[in-house]
């Protein structure tokens, strides 16, 4: 049998490689193949499955499990995980094991303190970036600065802060 | 806050890295994924001291796939070799998993609701908190110095608000702080 499983397995292995930085990268791509070229699902649809994985808990990229879902149920939920993540998980653990075998090295020694400010500077960009695709309005923006406020100088647990927000959102009406 | 902060490496069961990432994968509303492992890992249980956790956290930023997985596989090898790395990617994925599927089927079967979808938008806004205040705790602890400073801005500007290529903006700024921590002062 074929059927959308090969599909889907090429499709969201190629994604997984190509998206260096973060999932975020990928996602036009993802869309028009998944809606324009497979038609897998609308529009609508993948926008709305964007917002389910994205204020879920867990990683952003479990998205590609509901689409491979709409496509073929859940073997293709597990075959776009496993194309997702498989390859590219070997990859992070094998540099994990050749950084690992660099430990005590006076360069591996360099090469930390020179990625920890870049690693800094990503983090905020993360946050940064995220922000300014999904917030819209200043009360939104104030809403964040007082999240960001609250965890840096408390050390409260961000659970209670996100259920803050959440509340804050629903009153008001963001 | 109990962690024992900068102090030798352990090496924790692949049990406890499963537990720890389970937590992971079931705290972390509306993302900041990096933030919750950094929580856990560095800060709860003292795993890691932040440096190593800062240059996991850059290393998978530019190794291919989602950042958040890349980061759970490289340090569960990191701190517990290969069944650490497959505990960590258990224990991440398992619960987002299941719920991700169901919130899907739920979704299709009543479509939105104005309630939840605030809700949602909220734990997103407050994920964005998260995000940027561990930017400022790591910042503090991390970056001591204006060569240190003057990266790690540099670096925030051209790739979250500029949107540069990450590969280029790495290209160009990873041989600058290179040599800084080459031949600059010591931090």
């Amino acid at each position: 049998m074929s059927g959308p499983l090969p599909a889907i397995a090429g499709l969201f292995g190629r994604l997984s490689l190509l998206a260096v930085g973060g999932g975020n990268g990928i996602l036009p791509a993802m869309q028009h193949a998944s809606v324009t070229v497979h038609r897998w699902l609308t529009n609508r649809q993948f926008l709305d499955m964007f917002a389910i994985s994205r204020a879920a808990p867990g990683p952003g990229s479990l998205i590609v499990l509901l689409i491979g879902q709409k496509a073929a149920g859940l073997p293709g939920a597990a075959v776009a995980g496993a194309a997702m993540y498989g390859p590219t998980s070997l990859a992070a653990h094998l540099a994990a094991r050749l950084w690992r075998r660099a430990e005590g090295r006076a360069w591996r020694e360099t090469a930390e303190r020179a990625l920890a400010p870049l690693a800094v500077g990503l983090t905020f960009a993360g946050g940064i970036a995220v922000g300014q695709s999904t917030l819209h309005g200043a009360r939104a923006y104030a809403l964040t600065a007082v999240a960001m406020l609250v965890l840096a100088v408390t050390e409260m647990n961000p659970l209670i802060v996100l259920a803050g927000t959440a509340v804050a959102a629903i009153a008001m009406g963001l | 806050m109990h962690g024992r902060r900068g102090g030798p490496p352990s090496h924790p069961r692949p049990g406890s890295l499963f537990v720890a990432f389970l937590r992971i994968g079931a705290e972390s509303f509306g993302g900041g994924l990096s933030a919750w492992i950094r929580r856990e890992v560095v800060e709860q249980r003292g795993w890691m001291s932040d440096r190593r956790f800062l240059s996991a956290l850059a290393l998978c930023q530019i190794l291919p796939g989602a950042n958040a997985v890349n980061l759970a596989v490289f340090i569960g090898t990191t701190l517990g070799g290969a069944a650490g790395a497959a505990a960590a990617f258990a224990g991440l994925m398992a619960l987002p998993a299941g719920i991700v599927l169901v919130l899907g089927v739920l979704y299709a079967a009543f479509g939105a609701s104005g309630v939840v979808d605030a809700a949602l938008a909220g734990a997103g806004i407050g994920a964005i908190g998260l995000t940027l205040a561990v930017g400022v705790r790591l910042a503090r602890r991390n970056v001591r110095d204006l060569p240190g400073a003057a990266i790690m801005a540099a670096t925030a500007l051209a790739v979250g608000v500029l949107r540069l290529d990450l590969l280029a903006v790495l290209a160009v700024l990873g041989p600058v702080s290179l040599a800084v921590a080459r031949f600059g002062p010591r931090r």
